[in-house]
């Protein structure tokens, strides 16, 4: 028996990954601006964000592939900022995986103990393709596996090195639906059976959230919130994360009344939330709840809400049947679509379009945000430019 | 009128390789000739002598041997020069690099009778003795360019990534060049290496203008056709055409056979 290789299941010494304003600067374009945050070891970090936004570059900074314009890359105590890539103890899951095509997948996985210079890897590979469930591929070349299978000796490749931190970029990018589904499951086994530090980045909301344990929500070189998955989903901070992050409901108004009990009036409505959800700074802000919040009653229910709720009156104008559930389009009396999902667990008749119905949601389900940076930051522009057509 | 269409595309495409492979049929036919007078143009007797007695003639043999040693010193030099230029080109920004780029098709380009004997005026005007040399530096000029070429287009497609992953994967600036690169580039520099001895053992304008006294194996079949071609340039061009078939041959075997077994592993 040998000593190299991992052992799974064996809790080794693994430090914190801390990054201090760390900045790239491409021509005029700041890709990531003053980046500054400590990555937990062993924890599963997702950087997550738009293209673009600098999620990328973050990373290749911390493999060493890039070169910072300034700031610091800590590994524990060692500042690692001026090794090159080579001397780093950190590895990459590359988006396209770059598979060596010239070599076995055996030999792909050795790379990195053999550029070590050891000699006896036999044991340790045969362990490793056991992990990722390879053994009987070893002999095989690249080309010959799918995507799948391709995206399991990356993750091979990169871990036997045993790294302080393993970077994930987009590593599930490539595959179908089904497969990335399969994939979160593995790779989240791994992780937890090697209890390295995970850093991943993508722009898959879906998958940041399954899989991480702490969400980075990157835009514009800058992290806009970070927490666990839930927090980040359930209070979002800025418009851009209840936008990004899931689907948001929207209302612009004036606060009314702060202190515990926020009370904003929009358009004519007064709505509540508990001050600790109200991230607005001025009096201007934006009221938001996600549709899956919203219960959507026939008028002649009314009655049945409870007190303290808010509530919101309109028109169904589009009822959508998406098997889990329904979705509707309600038109408020200003003229603002508003979208409510409900479970189909209801029993009888749904609303149809053109009802009028009343939509009621728990205060603690409302938050406050900033409408400084417009209402629209973090939605998909494809998305935007659909419902502009579908106005006209 | 069905047959027809179905058949037309087959018919034509025989006919083509018929057109293609007629002259070295002949050429390999009349190697087994016996010629009646000098010239090995008509046929007359089926015979091994020109195979038995390959060197037969006074200087073919060594004139086949100088064009052999010539395009293997030329394309060692070429293909090494030519690889590291290849590189730099792709790699490197610096200054001239595009005029370069476009230098380095001149060779291709230019006509062959332009090129020998401007090479020409340059070695007699610099009083530099003609032979094996400035036939070596000329044929070098020319499979440079091939070479560059090839491996310029082999490097450009290679997905830069790989080299990132060996970086990553702890591997330094030599290691990566030397499990990575090279091998990944190599195919192109054998390709081009081989289609630079083939041009080099080929090449006779260039040669021609340059050679002085040297006598290359198609200088020599030059003078030999202004006398009567005897049959052993026949055998000997037979012999060419037999191993670079078996070349090719052999390639797609061992690549056919390597498939198969990875296949049934």
């Amino acid at each position: 028996m040998t000593n190299e290789g991992p052992r799974a299941g064996t809790s080794r010494r693994v430090e914190d990954l801390r990054l201090a304003g760390l900045t790239k600067v491409f021509g005029d374009q700041r890709a990531v601006d003053e980046l500054s945050i400590t990555i937990a070891a062993g924890s599963f970090f997702a950087l997550l964000g738009a293209s673009g936004c600098g999620k990328t570059t973050t990373l290749r900074m911390i493999a060493g592939l890039e070169e910072p314009t300034s700031g610091q890359v800590f590994i524990g105590d060692k500042d690692i900022t001026e090794l090159r890539a080579f001397q780093r103890p950190v590895n990459t899951v590359f988006q396209s995986y770059a598979l060596f095509p010239h070599l076995d997948i055996f030999e792909n996985v050795a790379f990195g103990l053999r550029r070590r210079g050891i000699k006896h890897v036999d044991a340790a590979v045969g362990q490793m393709l056991e992990l990722v469930e390879l053994s009987s591929l070893a002999r095989r070349k690249p080309s010959q596996l799918s995507g799948g299978q391709q995206q399991r000796v990356a993750v091979a490749r990169a871990l036997i090195n045993e790294p302080d931190v393993l970077l994930l970029d987009e590593p599930l990018g490539a595959l179908d639906l089904k497969l990335r589904r399969q994939m979160q499951i593995e790779l989240k086994r791994i992780q937890s059976e090697v209890g390295t530090t995970f850093v991943h980045v993508t722009h898959d909301q879906e998958e940041a959230m399954t899989m991480a344990d702490t969400v980075a929500v990157m835009h514009a070189g800058r992290i806009e919130q970070l927490g666990h998955p839930a927090d980040v989903y359930e209070t979002p901070r800025t418009v851009f994360v209840a936008n990004f992050l899931g689907q948001s409901n929207l209302i612009v108004g004036e606060k009314i009344q702060g202190g515990e009990s926020v009370e904003v009036n929009a358009h004519g409505v007064r709505f509540t939330m508990p001050g600790s959800r109200n991230f607005a700074p001025g009096s201007q802000l934006v009221v938001g709840v996600r549709p899956e919040k919203m219960i959507v009653l026939d008028l002649a229910d009314a009655g049945r809400i409870p007190s303290g709720q808010n509530t919101l009156h309109g028109t169904v104008t589009d009822v959508s049947y998406t098997g889990v559930s329904t979705q509707y389009l309600v038109l408020t009396a200003w003229g603002q679509q508003v979208i409510a999902f409900e479970q189909n667990s209801i029993v009888g008749d749904r609303c149809a379009v053109g009802d009028p119905v009343v939509l009621h949601w728990s205060p603690q389900h409302t938050f406050g945000l900033d409408p400084a940076g417009g209402l629209s930051s973090g939605i998909d522009p494809s998305v935007l430019a659909l419902e502009s057509d579908a106005e006209a | 009128m069905r047959w027809i269409r179905k058949n037309i595309i087959g018919a034509i495409a025989i006919l083509v390789l018929v057109y293609l492979f007629i002259p070295i049929a002949v050429v390999i036919a009349f190697s087994f000739n016996k010629p009646e007078g000098k010239f090995n143009l008509q046929w007359n007797e089926f015979s091994f002598n020109a195979w038995t007695q390959i060197c037969g003639v006074p200087g073919v043999c060594q004139s086949f041997l100088t064009s052999v040693q010539l395009g293997l010193i030329s394309t060692v030099i070429a293909t090494v020069l030519g690889t590291m230029i290849a590189f730099a080109l792709v790699r490197y920004r610096f200054r001239g690099r595009s005029s370069t780029n476009l230098l380095i098709f001149m060779p291709m380009a230019a006509p062959e009778v332009v090129m020998g004997s401007s090479l020409l005026a340059l070695f007699l005007n610099l009083r530099f003795p003609l032979g094996t040399v400035t036939v070596m530096i000329a044929h070098i000029m020319f499979i440079i360019s091939f070479v560059v070429v090839a491996v310029k287009a082999r490097l450009q497609g290679m997905d830069p990534k790989l080299e990132e992953a060996a970086r990553d994967l702890y591997a330094g600036p030599a290691a990566t060049f030397r499990y990575v690169t090279f091998p990944l580039v190599l195919p192109g520099i054998i390709g081009a290496a081989l289609l630079g001895f083939s041009l080099s053992f080929d090449d006779f304008i260039i040669s021609f203008f340059n050679a002085g006294t040297l006598v290359t194996f198609p200088i020599y079949i030059w003078g030999a056709a202004q006398r009567g071609i005897p049959p052993q340039v026949n055998a000997l061009a037979s012999l060419v055409f037999i191993s670079a078939l078996a070349i090719v041959l052999g390639a797609q075997l061992y690549s056919w056979r390597r498939r198969r077994s990875l296949a049934t592993h």
